[in-house]
């Protein structure tokens, strides 16, 4: 998974860290990172596969709007990276084509 | 830049009015016909009820007061394999056509009875021969895993099926202008006139003479109508449709509210509305769709919306379809409909046929509009 990295961090002021769990590896996130932001700084590239063709995506507009930093949030699947920031202990995995809608995962949420 | 103050003079043998998906498909049938075809479309400020559509290839309960809609609605079903086959050889386009059943479900066990009474009352009609399977909850639910525990059954129509409409859209419009018609957008019809035992239409800065013209415009045949002797008294029926996520394949049968397509989209509906020519959506009927759908589904509870739409139908008063050539202007044909596409391959076929001239292959005689006039 980890590629070089394409993005260093800018040294500025501590707001304090934020340990969360990206693709099985802990990682040291920003406070007021955004998931998206994490998963380019920790270097899990591609974060997902598309639901048809099954080609790899990353992280692209970071705003909202092209919906390619899908990722699967806390069990959670198609999440969108860039509008969620990260918090303590967050468990996020790529998301590999289309999500299930499982009986199992029906008993879960009920 | 200059203006034209005479209208350009053009010929084709028959002009389609209306670019959509029963429009596209009687053209293509006319091509078939060995006709040079054109094809007339509106602009984008057309209603388009062939962009808002569910897509089903749908048979069960349609036609319980009409027998003749029944029976042409089953040869549609049936004739709809080889149509695609074609669309495809001529595209490449897969339409995604699946016709494995369809399930109408049922919340409650007097809504299952009803519409058992009618399906058993349609397969009389038939002569016995009218396929489907009522299946109480436990039956469905070995078909349909995901069924929700409140669900009383459904009934299994076995000639339903559904495809991706847009698709289809496209694949009739490509395979239209691929073998030779003639398909011209922005075409604001003006009027329309009889002249030299053929037709004159005028759209935009053109003037169309040919000598047979189909109006295919959907809410629009009502004003055209009447200039050829003709009438259309269709109204708009407002339904919302919800889309989903693409999720992993686990309902692989159409039923008449929900269905996942070849992509893995969920389409929820539907809705029927009178609200004149409004085609949006409001909250209200939207969470009334989403209700009645995650309790069919209660999987479905925890899926993302990702947009939602209203499309106009165009509704006679009996809600079937009108065909008819006019007594007043032999050569003036038209088409309406609310199933566009369960009938596409129909309207490509037979129907194209008999506008082209060949002889009817079945009487069309109570699709007439006088049946409105008592």
């Amino acid at each position: 998974m980890q590629h070089d990295l394409m993005f260093k961090r800018l040294a500025n002021e501590d707001g304090g860290t934020v340990l969360v769990e990206i693709d099985g590896a802990t990682f040291n996130a920003r406070a007021g990172d955004t998931v998206a932001a994490a998963v380019l700084a920790a270097g899990m590239i591609p974060s997902r596969t598309t639901p048809l063709s099954g080609s790899s995506r990353a992280p692209y507009c970071m705003m909202g709007v092209c919906f390619e930093c899908l990722v699967e949030v806390d069990g959670v699947p198609n999440v969108q990276g860039c509008m969620t920031l990260v918090a303590e202990g967050m468990k996020i995995l790529p998301q590999t084509g289309a999500r299930y809608l499982s009986m199992a995962e029906q008993e879960m949420y009920s | 830049m200059s203006v034209r103050l005479r209208a350009d003079c053009r010929e084709t043998d028959v002009t389609v009015i209306g670019g959509g998906l029963v429009g596209l498909a009687i053209a293509l049938g006319l091509i078939r016909n060995g006709l040079k075809v054109t094809v007339l479309d509106e602009g984008d400020i057309a209603l388009r009820a062939s962009r808002g559509n569910f897509g089903l290839v749908w048979v069960q309960g349609k036609g319980d007061t009409c027998p003749e809609y029944a029976q042409l609605s089953r040869l549609s079903a049936r004739l709809w394999g080889d149509f695609a086959q074609e669309l495809e050889s001529f595209t490449g386009i897969d339409v995604q056509l699946s016709q494995q059943g369809g399930l109408l479900i049922c919340l409650d066990d007097a809504e299952l009875e009803q519409r058992q009474r009618m399906l058993c009352a349609m397969r009389e009609q038939a002569g016995g021969d009218y396929p489907f399977k009522v299946l109480d909850h436990a039956q469905l639910k070995a078909l349909v895993p995901a069924i929700g525990p409140h669900v009383a059954g459904a009934t299994l129509g076995l000639e339903d099926g559904h495809l991706n409409p847009l698709l289809l859209l496209r694949a009739l419009a490509e395979a239209f202008i691929a073998r030779g018609g003639k398909l011209l957008s922005n075409a604001s019809i003006g009027e329309i006139r009889q002249q030299d035992g053929g037709f004159s239409v005028v759209a935009g800065h053109d003037r169309w003479n040919s000598a047979k013209v189909v109006l295919a415009a959907g809410l629009g045949n009502k004003v055209l109508a009447p200039q050829l002797g003709l009438s259309a008294p269709v109204q708009p029926n407002r339904g919302q449709i919800l889309i989903t996520e693409r999720i992993q394949p686990f309902l692989h049968y159409p039923t008449g509210h929900v269905r996942q397509t070849g992509d893995g989209t969920m389409q929820l509906g539907d809705s029927k509305e009178d609200v004149g020519f409004n085609s949006g959506t409001t909250t209200e009927v939207m969470a009334q769709i989403a209700h009645r759908a995650t309790r069919m589904f209660p999987l479905l509870e925890n899926v993302r919306m990702v947009r939602a739409w209203g499309a106009l139908r165009v509704m006679t008063p009996d809600g079937y379809p009108i065909y008819e050539e006019s007594r007043v202007c032999p050569g003036a044909f038209l088409v309406t409909c609310h199933s566009g596409v369960t009938l596409g391959a129909a309207h490509s076929g037979p129907i194209a046929d008999w506008i082209a001239g060949k002889p009817e292959a079945f009487s069309l005689e109570v699709f007439r509009a006088a049946r409105f006039d008592v």
